[in-house]
């Protein structure tokens, strides 16, 4: 773990000696997060995310503890405690507002995070795992969210638990055994609710232990950077602490500069004004759609609406799921010994012009109702995102000329490394 | 002692048997365990309980229908208007995406009776169309505004993503004017 030029963890006194001999957890985070972790020089604002990330899941846990001790988890009167919590609880308002838009602000993060590793291919060996990792992370957020927001007990909460757990109907001779064994019942209702409940409580911890591993798996080859060149000398990196705690620090200022405008002056913005209505089993809401970071996946699962072999409801939650569950494949399908999308002329284009076009689509259907011109610019969207990861990603890979590569971090940094001069170092290497 | 060393001809030890019958006794409880806690997420029996509705269909006019409560979802019972038996009647049955008549949907002598969940086939929404003035959709039953599912005068899917028909819940004439749902 580590590089060899890493600074040793020095207990500074005899308490500090004595702790490190029994449990050596100071050491341990010197290691991980102080100045004995030595990371690239050139990270920029990019690999502020994780950290970001991190820090929203510590927000959620806290504030979600705090109205956990407030809410009751029962259908007669989840509405009423939550509107209790915004109403009668010292700072119950405030604590709400910072739960829901945490959500909101967590997926922000994790969604630049994840772009950030599609751009720069951080998923690429040596990091695969880590790259699995956080896709296990991203699955068990999203699974948190949806029941977060089944709690209190709104018309969207009722009918979006409602249509996410009809997918599992969908599933051949299984489906609705299954659904039925998901709720507890016919419809969602107090069993549904409650272990909801009793879930949302749980995996925020367990997703606390997945990132301890994506964390661990780090650790062992460093995280990449910008030029996507590997750490070669000790020029190539800083230590974490300071460099990267002030610079993490700084980023986590404007994060929480924006995050705090949200609470304070527009909390509702990105909730929707149904899920201020009780739930009501008999009257559906006219437009029901998902919090807006679920709007791209229930893009794709609208997109189908023709019978082929399968039925268009099943299409349509293969499709959703797969488009999540390809990214696992990512480390395989995509070939090119050279990371960085700076140095990949073609990648960098049908990352630019054709991702996050598609992507972009995707979110404004996701949110739209499903009519036309909505229905068909998802169908091609959707198509686009499966070609995309499918073909595209491995093709380009193999045909791509790529740009030369830096010698070193300290060469695309400082224009020049002294190392550098002794080979003929302009070819890609990595 | 030197029983439990030697290994005898056919390489099968007293060890081996130990082996394999304490895994298979801790894998037997193992799964004796696992199916109490699989079988707790299914329907408690208050859910199941709650399963039968008794329904009074005598005051529905011909056209018109009423929302009822069957295990906590809608359940539409209509009262189907002459013109609406002829046009569900004058579609041939075998071109529909879940080919059934009208008369497979309805029982026996009560053939104006057309009792279904309000329960989109597709995801789940209440179509509209049970209650006076609700947009019934292009072929005149219900339409579900979720993501556009049209079904005609007998709840059958016509149009839209709903894989299909709105279901005929178990149910019977307890007498000529109630009917018991479950
Ligand atoms: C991964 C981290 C988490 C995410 C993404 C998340 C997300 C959400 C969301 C979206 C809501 C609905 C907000 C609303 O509309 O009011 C919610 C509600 C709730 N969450 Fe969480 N949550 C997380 C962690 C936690 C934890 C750790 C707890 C408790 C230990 C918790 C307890 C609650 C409670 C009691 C509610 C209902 C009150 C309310 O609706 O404001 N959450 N959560
Ligand atoms: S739920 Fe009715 S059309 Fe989708």
């Amino acid at each position: 773990m580590s590089f060899p030029w890493a600074k040793e963890y020095k207990p500074a006194n005899d308490f500090t000696k004595w702790v490190d001999e029994k449990l050596p957890l100071p050491r341990l985070v010197y290691n991980a997060v102080g100045a004995g972790y030595p990371v690239p020089r050139n990270l920029n604002y990019m690999w502020n995310f994780g950290v970001l990330a991190g820090f929203c899941l510590v927000l959620q846990i806290i504030t979600g503890v705090v109205l956990a001790m407030h809410y009751a988890a029962n259908a007669e009167v989840a509405f009423a405690t939550t509107e209790h919590i915004m109403r009668n609880v010292n700072w119950g308002w405030m604590m709400r507002y910072m739960h829901a838009n945490g959500a909101s602000f967590f997926f922000l993060a994790l969604y630049i995070h994840i772009f950030r590793g599609f751009f720069y291919s951080s998923y690429k060996a040596p990091r695969e795992m880590i790259w699995l990792l956080g896709v296990v992370i991203f699955l068990l957020t999203m699974a948190t969210a949806f029941m977060g927001y089944v709690l209190p007990w709104g018309q969207m909460s009722f009918w979006g638990a409602k249509v996410i757990t009809g997918l599992f109907g969908a599933i051949p001779l299984v489906g609705e055994p299954l659904q039925i064994w998901l709720v507890g019942g016919f419809a969602p209702d107090n069993a549904a609710l409650n272990r909801f409940f009793s879930l949302h409580f749980l995996l925020p911890f367990v997703i606390a232990g997945v990132v301890i591993l994506h964390i661990w798996a780090l650790h062992i080859p460093g995280s990449s950077n910008p030029t996507g060149v590997e750490v070669k000398q000790e020029s190539d990196t800083v230590p974490f602490h300071p460099y990267y705690t002030a610079k993490d620090g700084f980023g986590l200022g404007v994060f929480l500069i924006l995050y705090a405008a949200f609470v304070f002056f527009l909390p509702n913005l990105l909730g929707h004004a149904d899920n201020y209505i009780e739930a009501n089993p008999l009257a559906t809401p006219a437009h029901i759609v998902p919090e807006w970071y679920f709007y791209p996946f229930y893009a794709i699962l609208r997109a189908f609406t023709f019978d082929f072999v399968l039925s268009a409801k099943l299409w349509g939650v293969l499709a959703m799921f797969s488009s999540i569950l390809l990214w696992f494949l990512l480390p395989w399908l995509d070939r090119s010994p050279v990371r960085s999308g700076h140095y990949r002329p073609l990648f960098r284009k049908f990352f630019w012009f054709g991702l996050i076009p598609c992507m972009a689509v995707l979110f404004v259907c996701g949110g739209a109702p499903a009519e036309e011109p909505y229905v068909m610019l998802s169908q091609i969207a959707t198509a686009y995102y499966f070609i995309h990861f499918l073909v595209i990603i491995p093709i380009v890979s193999s045909i791509e000329k790529p740009e030369p590569l830096p010698y070193s971090i300290t060469e695309a940094v400082l224009g020049s490394d002294k190392d550098a001069v002794l080979g003929e170092n302009t070819t890609p290497a990595t | 002692m030197m029983a439990d060393t030697t290994v005898p001809a056919d390489g099968v030890d007293r060890r081996d048997f130990i082996n394999i019958a304490a895994v298979s006794a801790a894998g037997v409880g193992g799964l004796a365990v696992v199916f109490p806690l699989i079988s707790q997420m299914a329907p408690s029996a208050d859910v199941l309980a709650e399963s039968t509705t008794e329904l009074d269909v005598s005051a529905i006019e011909p056209g018109q229908s009423i929302k009822a409560v069957f295990r906590k979802q809608p359940l539409f019972v209509k009262r189907l208007a002459p013109q609406e038996i002829a046009a569900a009647n004058a579609v041939d049955a075998s071109s529909l995406r879940d080919p059934q008549t009208l008369a497979e949907r309805t029982k026996e002598g009560h053939g104006d009776i057309l009792v279904t969940m309000g329960v989109c086939t597709h995801l789940g929404c209440v179509p509209l169309g049970a209650v006076e003035g609700e947009n019934k959709g292009e072929f005149d039953g219900y339409f579900c505004p979720c993501h556009g599912s049209h079904y005609d005068t007998a709840g059958r899917i016509r149009k839209g993503p709903a894989p299909t028909n709105l279901e005929v819940p178990d149910y019977e004439f307890t007498s000529d004017t109630t009917i018991t749902v479950g």
